[in-house]
């Protein structure tokens, strides 16, 4: 069939494969993605299998490529997507494709470390100049510092020497030569370290530091960190102290530099640093040229290798899921195969062997099994989503009845009647049109915005839900709230000048005002204007919501017809079908027909047409009453004039009605079961009849075994008929309880288009009516303003939250009260081996790590 | 009584073509079935919708109230001769 209104018919295949042709043909049947393979060996753990060896070195040259991959993207080289879709290469080609990454990334891995040590080299001498010129300050301060400070302040060494005397000048004079180191540390570091030295040296050390503007890059660090860093100089004197200094410098991770004492040298030095630091300069541009030459040029292939690898990775996988045949010559798989395709995995077998040289032709077998085949639907864009909707809630079972089809229009439909609004449709019909427009370039994005995929993955749905929400609107006579009054109203205004100065609220009569026949297409304007509309809307729009439940509900119960015709079922049909409708259309749409006979036979009384005091609108019953009266056997309350029924003859109708429709229920529940068992007990006696001749034949003890047996299996077969009674037991309940809360479940179409008109006329009145009520081309502003605010509300609150809540109760319509009519939804979906969807999700999961 | 036929008639041809007599000329294809019910469903859906409406509207039992305003506003715009001058 091909279609949608069932799964496609699926047969388990078992497939010879020559080992040479085997890839070959594993390879063409990924391209065609029409095959589910099973695992024939669940119980040979993953490390054991045949080609576990190739499996790991693809995920090896994925690695690889994925190392390349970051390479490229630190360095933001754009990586070529040219979207073609290389086929997966023969076995023989892997071996290139692993010596090219291998190099590729030695390479790498070279220049990165020889730019590694570069950069540290860099960083040293950096830091060496810095210590260099900082130093040379502190040194000319030194220089001049103790010049100034005997100049200015003799008074202290004059305190100096009474107080140390002649020690202490001795001292002073080995003071003079004052040891130091110099070295870089990182900023942070400073005051710790300053604390630590004063404290382990005892005050004994003097620290200058500098700081060092510019920061410096850390080679140290993957990412090249940038880091501030310090230049310090140590003054200390002795030995002792030297070492403590430069401990505590090791500790706090400090580099030290040799600084020379004499100004000429550090002069000389500071010049020789500064031509190795343009040598270096040279030579590490040299190596990132090197580096981006390199990664130019995988930037190029990186994407086909990305698909090569992967493709071969998952033909190495499936094939690990086959068996190995006793002779090795031979690979034996099992799959699941769509009949209809047979014909196609055959020729791409075909091509695979051709490919492959192998002069032994695959062979496809097609094997009997008890096992339940997985569902496949066949889906184009266009269904993909109405699919979606139905397996979200259970995947159908093999070959069952899909309400797909059918939900490609009751579901808008049944949205619209909640979001009937023509405006607010509108909207909606653009935005979805649009999408439905740009496609193609919309999906090329491939966006990662979870809301907007969503959208975009539903825009056929948006865009009927959003065309029929235009037809209901229209009918509803609704767009934002206000009506269009496209064929004039059928009512006249009739009242004199006097009466409505007199009174504030006048309402109009049905029998003078009204032209006798309605407004052609939906309501009429003049009910959007009036203070009684939602009266007589909520009535309209209960009675809407009842009559097309029952129907929904009524096209459930014939689709489960074909369920049970298409399976051969003629129990369900005679036992749970018929009984069903009757049950259904006895009670429930029985119902909805006396809400037409009301439209129909009453009216405001009128001289002509209607004089009738029995059918005017004094006299006209409540459907609701009427129905309950019906179940509970009560005939209604006579009141003098009118007549409490419809029709003649409706109380023996709806008794009868009400009666059979009753019985419906002990046919439901105990038909079957008692059939099955009828049906089981023949089987029995015949059975027994056959072991009968059969014991004649035997001797004795085939006798004692057939009674031994008997007993068992005679209990065994009770609590099944047990299981099924009460099985039964709860498919009536549920659905006779059933059929009364869904038809009153379905009110929510009524609850709904009623919460939404009052909602954006609410939205109107106390937003846009202040805008347009304002006066003098100041108002023009205001209303500017007030537009812009009514529309936000308009489409944040009345479009996307009311839409999203009229979405979610046709769904539950659609889930429960539709498909529990006839859905089991115990099936498990067809996942072919399919090279599209394995790269897809691969770099789906690539891009989420990222 | 209540009804006016041309409407009716007009409606139900309309989206009767479109339920009953377009099905037929769905061109051969994959998805001949699928469009069949869509044409089908759309047709017996929107028809039903539009004659519950007409249908409840046919013989109202109760008339609109308005504001003595809005009548005054209906009697100028929406009446050939306006009744109040």
């Amino acid at each position: 069939m091909g279609s949608l209104f069932r799964s496609e018919e699926m047969t388990l295949c078992q497939l010879f494969l020559q080992s040479e042709a085997a890839y070959a043909c594993v390879s063409e049947l990924g391209e065609l993605g029409l095959v589910q393979f099973r695992d024939l060996n669940p119980d040979v753990n993953a490390f054991q299998r045949k080609f576990v060896n190739e499996v790991r070195r693809c995920d090896e040259m994925e690695r690889k490529l994925r190392y390349l991959e970051k390479e490229i993207k630190k360095d933001g080289i754009p990586m070529l997507d040219t979207g073609e879709n290389p086929e997966a290469p023969q076995p023989r080609e892997m071996i290139d494709l692993e010596a090219t990454f291998e190099k590729l990334e030695n390479e790498l891995r070279e220049v990165n470390q020889n730019a590694e040590a570069l950069k540290r080299n860099f960083l040293e001498l950096t830091e060496l100049k810095h210590i260099l010129r900082k130093t040379q300050v502190f040194f000319d301060e030194a220089e001049h510092g103790s010049v100034v400070s005997q100049m200015a302040d003799p008074s202290r060494e004059e305190e100096q020497v009474t107080l140390l005397g002649e020690e202490g000048l001795r001292a002073g004079g080995q003071a003079l030569k004052l040891g130091f180191v110099a070295g870089v540390i990182l900023r942070e570091r400073i005051p710790a370290f300053e604390r630590m030295l004063w404290r382990a040296c005892r005050g004994n050390v003097f620290l200058r530091q500098a700081e060092i503007e510019t920061p410096l890059e850390d080679p140290s660090t993957v990412s090249g960190d940038q880091v501030f860093k310090s230049v310090f100089i140590i003054f200390f004197q002795g030995d002792q102290l030297k070492t403590r200094v430069k401990k505590i410098c090791e500790g706090f991770r400090a580099t030290l530099y040799p600084c020379p004492e004499a100004p000429a040298d550090r002069r000389e030095m500071a010049m020789g640093v500064l031509t190795r630091i343009e040598d270096l300069n040279t030579v590490l541009g040299q190596t990132q040229d090197h580096r981006h030459r390199v990664l130019v040029a995988a930037a190029k292939n990186i994407k086909n290798w990305f698909i090569k690898v992967r493709k071969i990775k998952a033909i190495y996988h499936t094939l690990n899921l086959f068996n190995l045949d006793v002779t090795q010559k031979c690979l034996i798989a099992e799959c699941w195969v769509p009949v209809l395709d047979i014909e196609t995995i055959q020729l791409a077998l075909r091509r695979g062997t051709e490919r492959s040289g192998s002069s032994v032709p695959p062979i496809l077998n097609r094997m009997e099994t008890f096992e339940d085949p997985p569902t496949y639907n066949r889906t184009n864009k266009f269904t993909k989503g109405f699919q979606a909707l139905i397996d979200a809630y259970g995947v159908a079972s093999y070959r069952e009845m899909n309400p797909a089809p059918y939900t490609i229009i009751t579901f808008p439909f049944l949205f619209a009647v909640m979001f009937g609004d023509f405006g607010h449709g509108l909207i909606m019909f653009l935005f979805a049109g649009w999408m439905v427009l740009k496609e193609k370039p919309l999906a090329a994005q491939k966006s990662d915005n979870e809301i907007w995929n969503i959208f975009f993955g539903g825009r056929y749905i948006i865009f009927l839900m959003g065309v029929f929400s235009m037809y209901t609107g229209f009918i509803y006579n609704d767009v934002f709230s206000k009506s269009l009054n496209v064929f004039g109203t059928y009512w006249t205004v009739n009242y004199t000048r006097s009466d409505v100065i007199n009174n504030r609220v006048l309402q109009l009569n049905p029998t003078t005002d009204y032209i006798q026949h309605p407004y052609p297409i939906g309501m009429d304007p003049v009910w959007q204007l009036s203070e009684n509309k939602i009266i007589f809307l909520n009535s309209y729009k209960m009675k809407i919501s009842i009559i097309f439940g029952v129907i929904h509900m009524l096209f459930g119960v014939i689709v489960g017809l074909f369920n049970h015709l298409y399976f051969k079922r003629r129990l369900n049909i005679l036992c749970e079908f018929i009984p069903q409708i009757i049950f259904l259309v006895f009670l429930f749409f029985y119902m909805t027909s006396l809400m037409f006979i009301k439209w129909v036979k009453y009216a405001a009384i009128h001289p002509v047409y209607n004089p009738d005091v029995t059918t005017s609108s004094y006299c006209a019953p409540s459907v609701l009453i009427t129905f309950i009266n019906m179940v509970l056997f009560k005939s209604p309350t006579k009141l003098p004039p009118c007549d409490p029924y419809m029709y003649g003859g409706q109380y023996s109708l709806e008794k009868f009605l009400v009666i059979i429709g009753v019985l419906c229920i002990p046919w439901m529940l105990f038909a079957k079961p008692i059939m099955m068992m009828q049906e089981r007990k023949k089987k029995h006696m015949q059975n027994l009849n056959s072991h009968g001749t059969e014991n004649g034949d035997i001797d004795g003890s085939g006798v004692m075994q057939s009674q031994g047996q008997v007993p068992s299996h005679k209990e065994e077969e009770e609590e099944d008929m047990a299981e099924i009674f009460i099985h039964q037991g709860i498919h009536t309940i549920e659905y006779v309880l059933g059929s009364v809360s869904h038809t009153a479940s379905y009110l929510r179409l009524w609850a709904l288009s009623l919460a939404h008109a009052q909602l954006s006329e609410v939205l109107w009145n106390m937003v846009m009516k202040n805008g347009l009520t304002q006066e003098g081309w100041g108002g023009g502003i205001i209303l500017w303003g007030i537009f812009a605010f009514w529309a936000v509300l308009t489409v944040g609150i009345l479009v996307l939250m009311e839409g999203l809540s009229a979405f979610l109760h046709t769904l539950r319509l659609h889930w429960v009260e539709f498909q529990s009519k006839f859905y089991l939804g115990q099936g498990y979906s067809f996942t072919p081996f399919s090279f599209e969807i394995i790269l897809d999700t691969a770099q789906a999961t690539s891009e989420a790590t990222d | 009584m209540g009804a006016s036929w041309a409407p009716i008639l007009f409606f139900t041809v309309i989206w009767g073509a479109v339920g009953i007599v377009l099905p037929f000329f769905v061109p051969k294809g994959p998805n001949k079935g699928i469009l069949q019910v869509i044409l089908m469903l759309t047709a017996f859906t929107c028809w039903l919708f539009w004659l519950c409406c007409y249908m409840a509207q046919m013989n109202p039992l109760i008339g609109p109230a308005l504001k003595n305003n809005t009548i005054l506003l209906m009697g100028r715009e929406w009446q050939e001769h306006n009744p109040f001058l």
